[in-house]
């Protein structure tokens, strides 16, 4: 039996998924993003850069390509390993505890953590059943690079939430802010760069070394869902901070409000980071990870810690 | 449809991703694609992005005189851009081989190999002149759509050759024939 409450919560499901802060916002929304990462670029460099729609124009003229024929299991999954980073990274922008009371439950952000991995998983898949040695070369990079941002970056998310005794996205949302959160996300920034695949950390698509790495081998309507997914990628990344630094507010316009404009000032930040800087080599960026971003995931695991003690 | 046929044919037009190959140049011409793409020219305006596969790119750029050694390269990069797709050929060799016009070594001009829609000659090419001849291809490209390939009936030539063609000094009608 099928009880009101089930019916309400499955609605609201839907319209985040959907609607707010899910596909109907977040496409547009990840097209604006990826506009404003090529055009802060741009201006950094003295350029006028793209016009404004300009990630829609490649987006519809990359569906209109010819589609490469593939054949057998390895050109399956080469089919399909797009359309599950695509609906992973559309699934984790839906979860994104954007409006007051807006549902979410008890180990979303567990979710929440998995499904922004799963594009990165995607590409590491990808770049190997292309079976061409640039893509290869660019999944092991995304492999290795992935290994190294993700200690910290988990990390950093999870002392904020076990210092809190939650794993509830909208529970953590709310909080106050405190040193150990702004630790946090500082942490999170810092994973930020990697996880996007932007300078000075974009080993794995390196345009000059290995071609678009992974992406090497996809064209037309597959490369569109690539885009797609990355644009998505930065709405559900930036989106993440977004929510975290955002105060808590009960008018839900304004809370949408302050999260598009705090994750429009992350994009920018990245964008300029990504301009003033060159490409690292792949063991000075495993190195930075390792040795020197640790001590974020050492204090913010340590101020848990004294948090859960004191209280 | 047709509404979507004329979005996709506007944003073909507007999106031209390029690839830019190599068939034997004196690295001249090639200095100047990328200076199409620097702040003074800044081709991204257009929509321009140069592309470091050929899977992912719809116009392909050549520069060079096509040597030997280059044919079953052009031709294998040719077949891997997936259509609809357009050929510009970068500059006075690969147009007609330049000064190096009857040399054993070479297979040329380009449109012996692959089907050329426009020509961009010099010696090397000012960067507008590319930009203008990227921006020709796209307009070719959109109004070809998916159709099955043919090659411009008559390829275009944009831009004027004559005054800067530093290694051999001729104009641009003397290029051409």
């Amino acid at each position: 039996m099928m009880t009101p409450e089930i019916w309400s919560s499955l609605t609201t499901a839907l319209a985040r998924l959907l609607i707010f802060p899910g596909l109907l916002f977040a496409v547009p929304a990840a097209w604006f993003f990826l506009w404003v990462e090529r055009k802060a670029v741009a201006r950094m460099q003295g350029r006028i850069g793209p016009p404004f729609m300009q990630p829609f124009y490649d987006f519809v003229k990359l569906l209109g390509k010819d589609t490469p024929q593939r054949t057998g299991v390895g050109g399956m999954l080469m089919k399909a390993w797009p359309l599950i980073a695509v609906s992973a990274a559309a699934g984790a922008v839906g979860l994104l505890p954007v409006l007051p009371a807006s549902g979410g439950f008890q180990g979303d952000l567990i979710l929440l953590l998995a499904l922004l991995e799963l594009p990165s998983m995607c590409i590491i898949a990808a770049g190997f059943s292309s079976r061409s040695i640039f893509g290869e070369i660019g999944s092991a990079r995304e492999a290795v690079l992935s290994v190294s941002y993700n200690v910290v970056f988990l990390l950093a998310i999870v002392s904020i939430a076990a210092s809190q005794h939650t794993f509830s996205l909208s529970a953590l949302a709310q909080l106050p802010a405190s040193p150990l959160r702004w630790l946090g996300i500082a942490a999170i920034l810092v994973c930020l760069p990697a996880k996007l695949h932007l300078n000075p950390f974009s080993l794995p698509n390196a345009e000059q070394e290995i071609y678009s790495g992974p992406m090497v081998e996809y064209a037309g309507p597959e490369l569109a869902m690539w885009e797609l997914s990355h644009g998505l990628e930065w709405v559900a990344a930036t989106g993440l901070v977004a929510t975290l630094i955002a105060p808590a507010f009960t008018l839900w316009w304004i809370a949408a409000l302050v999260f598009v404009a705090l994750s429009f000032v992350i994009v920018l930040l990245l964008s300029v980071t990504a301009a003033a800087t060159a490409r690292l080599q792949i063991d000075t960026t495993v190195r930075f990870y390792w040795q020197c971003t640790i001590i974020f995931a050492v204090l913010a695991v340590a101020s848990a810690l004294f948090m859960r003690l004191k209280a | 449809m047709k509404l979507w046929n004329r979005l996709m044919c506007y944003c073909r037009r507007r999106s031209p991703w390029i690839f830019h190959m190599n068939s034997g140049s004196c690295n001249g011409c090639d200095i100047e694609i990328v200076a199409s793409l620097s702040p003074r020219y800044d081709a991204e305006q257009l929509g321009v992005r140069l592309e470091g596969s050929p899977r992912h790119a719809d116009i392909l750029c050549v520069t060079g005189p096509v040597t030997h050694n280059a044919v079953q390269a052009i031709k294998t990069v040719y077949g891997q851009v997936y259509g609809p797709k357009a050929v510009v050929a970068i500059g006075s060799c690969p147009a007609t081989t330049n000064v190096f016009i009857d040399s054993r070594t070479l297979a040329g001009p380009l449109n012996k190999h692959i089907p050329v829609d426009v020509f961009v000659p010099g010696c090397p090419p000012r960067p507008d002149a590319i930009v203008l001849g990227i921006a020709k291809a796209a307009e070719i490209l959109a109004a070809r759509g998916s159709k099955p390939l043919v090659a411009a009936a008559e390829p275009e030539i944009v831009g004027d050759p004559g005054e800067n063609c530093v290694s051999c000094a001729c104009s641009s009608t003397e290029v051409q024939a």
